[in-house]
């Protein structure tokens, strides 16, 4: 037991159950395989996996950095809106960034999860199937955007104007630090 | 015998041999300060909720196509190899039954995207682990997780794409998608098993819901510990935990909200703007969604020659026209159309009883029944019934809906509608029907 251990690196169970779903795996496979198209199934199931591994993945993590510096700079020196000759506290204006990731974020998913149909690629299986001409998606996918980036607009505008120090005169009044 | 420490100025230290390559083999390099044991768990913890419904009403979805039928009409994978139906609803289900699973099938396989794509990047480190290949268990491992990885991402892709009908594979869809079922299944309950200890852990050390209550000026990284999730140098946060969680909250909820309208119908299909089938093309009567067109299918002349008779077969055969079938006793039932891409809309069907046209020929109630559609070519032409369906009171050969005769595209002359079965098994253009006794 101590031997398998060390040679292993677990215990048995962890190699029978592994064995197990390897097995359930196995015959999964040769059942797809037996259908034909192996090497096309094969493609889509490894292809998968690195589509979104090293494409997909990268793609919105990169988005998501450029975005980060792209709202940092927009944000260096004096923030807009402060009274600094006033003597007022320092008030730095709420980051935009999360309000500019949130509509991007909804409607990235719902671009990712339905292009077939916003992008067109359905529409000569769509006219078979439904005896309509697949139109309209791309127009919705916008408006839903459209909707998406204006309301996350008026929130942070109610975010900021909430957020904006006292006037000065009232600051004034209070007990100096 | 300790030796006296010498004063080593860290710059010349050699580094261990072999180093891992630069890049995302060096755990400097992922510097998010959300990613640790407790966000995966809680990923983890709500995408295995809503995997188990998507697994329970696919494996259901499987059964309703009842492939255990005498004849094999209806195996929709091949029956050779299958290990059968497991899960099926129950006998005298409400009508609505498939199409609640099979809409639960789709919509909350749909909301599960957003928390897939965010529990693979909290662990996307891991994928970059360096050695890439350490002892044998940790080998079987990593090819486990690929297995995982692999067949979670082919079934979600698969899925999307076959419910807006994009094909851009060649191998037949139902049969991958219900393979690689079982492959993601049995990979899953594993990862599960073998990350439970994990998760237990995380929830323990860290409370199951505390993180939440931190606001982003109170976001900490998890501890660190070395080859784990978190991160050696991180960054400083830009969004909190609960933030995070709302993001993935929000992609799941304007999916919902896009999709649901064309299982759940009503007001909810006025805004499902992205579901494939969530339009209503008119007011009338013939107007709501139909699969697969008389012309597509090239059944339009068959299907109006006026010398269309229905063929049914028993104990003895009869040849009978629409106006025959009209003139034999008419029920209507609110049923609906049920597709197994998720979408579904209740009409109101007139028609002749199943169990009538099996009394008229002799069939026992032990008979099962077999029909063919005079469509000329194409899957499910062929469909098989167990006894079941044909004694419940309420499976028609449909005339006509809400009213007026069936249009050409909904399966004039003449179409089968059974509460509680896939759309597609509710066999348009009938040409002939066979009760076969078992």
């Amino acid at each position: 037991m101590v031997g398998f251990r060390r040679v292993y690196g677990s215990n048995p169970l962890h190699l029978l159950a592994h064995l197990g779903v390897f097995f359930i795996a196995g015959w999964a496979i040769s059942q797809i395989l037996g259908a034909g198209f192996a090497i096309n199934w094969i493609a889509w199931f490894l292809g998968a996996a690195l589509l979104h591994d090293l494409v997909l993945l990268p793609l919105y993590s990169g988005l998501d950095r450029g975005l980060q510096i792209g709202v940092g700079r927009s944000r260096r020196g004096p923030p807009a809106g402060t009274y600094p000759e006033d003597g007022a506290p320092d008030w730095i204006r709420p980051s935009p960034l999360n309000y500019l990731r949130v509509p991007l974020v909804v409607s990235g998913i719902l671009l990712l999860v339905y292009f077939p149909v916003i992008l067109g690629y359905a529409s000569k299986n769509y006219r078979h199937d439904t005896g309509h001409a697949l139109a309209g998606y791309t127009r919705n996918w916008l408006l839903i955007c459209a909707g998406l980036f204006l309301f996350s607009a008026l929130v942070y505008s109610v975010r900021v104007v909430r957020s904006r120090p006292p006037r000065p005169a009232r600051v004034d009044e209070q007990p100096g630090d | 015998m300790k030796a006296p420490r010498l004063p080593r100025p860290r710059a010349i230290k050699p580094p261990p041999l072999p180093g891992p390559p630069p890049g995302p083999f060096r755990p400097g390099f992922w510097r998010s300060p959300l990613r640790g044991p407790w966000l995966t768990s809680v990923l983890g913890s709500i995408l295995l909720v809503l995997i188990t419904v998507v697994a329970v009403t696919g494996l259901i979805s499987h059964s309703a196509y009842q492939p255990d039928v005498v004849g094999g009409y209806n195996a929709t994978v091949g029956p050779k190899g299958d290990i059968g139906p497991l899960i099926s609803l129950p006998s005298g289900a409400p009508s609505w039954a498939y199409a609640l699973s099979q809409g639960a099938h789709i919509t909350v396989g749909l909301i599960a995207i957003p928390v897939l794509l965010a529990k693979l990047w909290s662990v996307i480190p891991r994928l970059f682990a360096w050695p890439p290949v350490g002892g044998p268990s940790k080998s079987i491992e990593r090819l486990a997780v690929l297995l995982l990885v692999g067949s979670g991402l082919f079934e979600f892709a698969t899925g999307v794409l076959n419910i807006q009908v994009f094909y851009p594979w060649h191998f037949g869809f139902v049969r991958a998608h219900y393979y690689g079922a079982w492959i993601f299944i049995s990979a899953l309950a594993l990862h599960f098993c073998t990350k439970l200890p994990t998760v237990r852990r995380a929830y323990r050390e860290r409370g199951v819901l505390r993180p939440l209550r931190a606001d982003l000026a109170r976001t900490r990284p998890e501890p660190y510990e070395p080859d784990g999730l978190v991160a050696s140098s991180p960054a400083s946060p830009t969004i909190s935990r609960r933030g995070l969680l709302g993001l993935v909250g929000a992609g799941s909820l304007a999916l919902l909200i896009a999709n649901l309208g064309e299982s759940a119908g009503g007001p909810l299909r006025r805004i499902a703007l992205l579901a494939p089938r969530g339009r209503v093309w008119g007011t009338g009567p013939n107007d709501f969604q139909v699969n697969k067109t008389a012309e597509f299918v090239g059944v339009t002349q068959l299907a109006s020659d006026p010398g269309w008779r229905l063929s049914v077969a028993g104990a003895h055969a009869v040849k009978l026209s629409r106006p025959q079938l009209m003139a034999m006793t008419q029920h209507t039932y609110d049923l609906p159309i049920a597709c197994v891409e998720g979408w579904s809309t209740t009409q109101r069907w007139t028609g002749v009883r199943l169990r009538d046209l099996a009394a008229l020929v002799g069939a026992s109630p032990a008979a099962i029944l077999e029909v063919h559609s005079i469509q000329p070519t194409g899957p499910f032409t062929h469909t098989a019934y167990p006894a079941s369906q044909i004694r419940d009171h309420r499976s028609l050969v449909a005339l006509s809906v809400n009213g007026v005769d069936l249009s050409l595209d909904h399966g004039y002359p003449a179409r089968i509608i059974i509460p509680a079965l896939p759309g597609v098994h509710c066999t348009k253009w009938l040409g002939s029907m066979q009760f076969l006794e078992t």
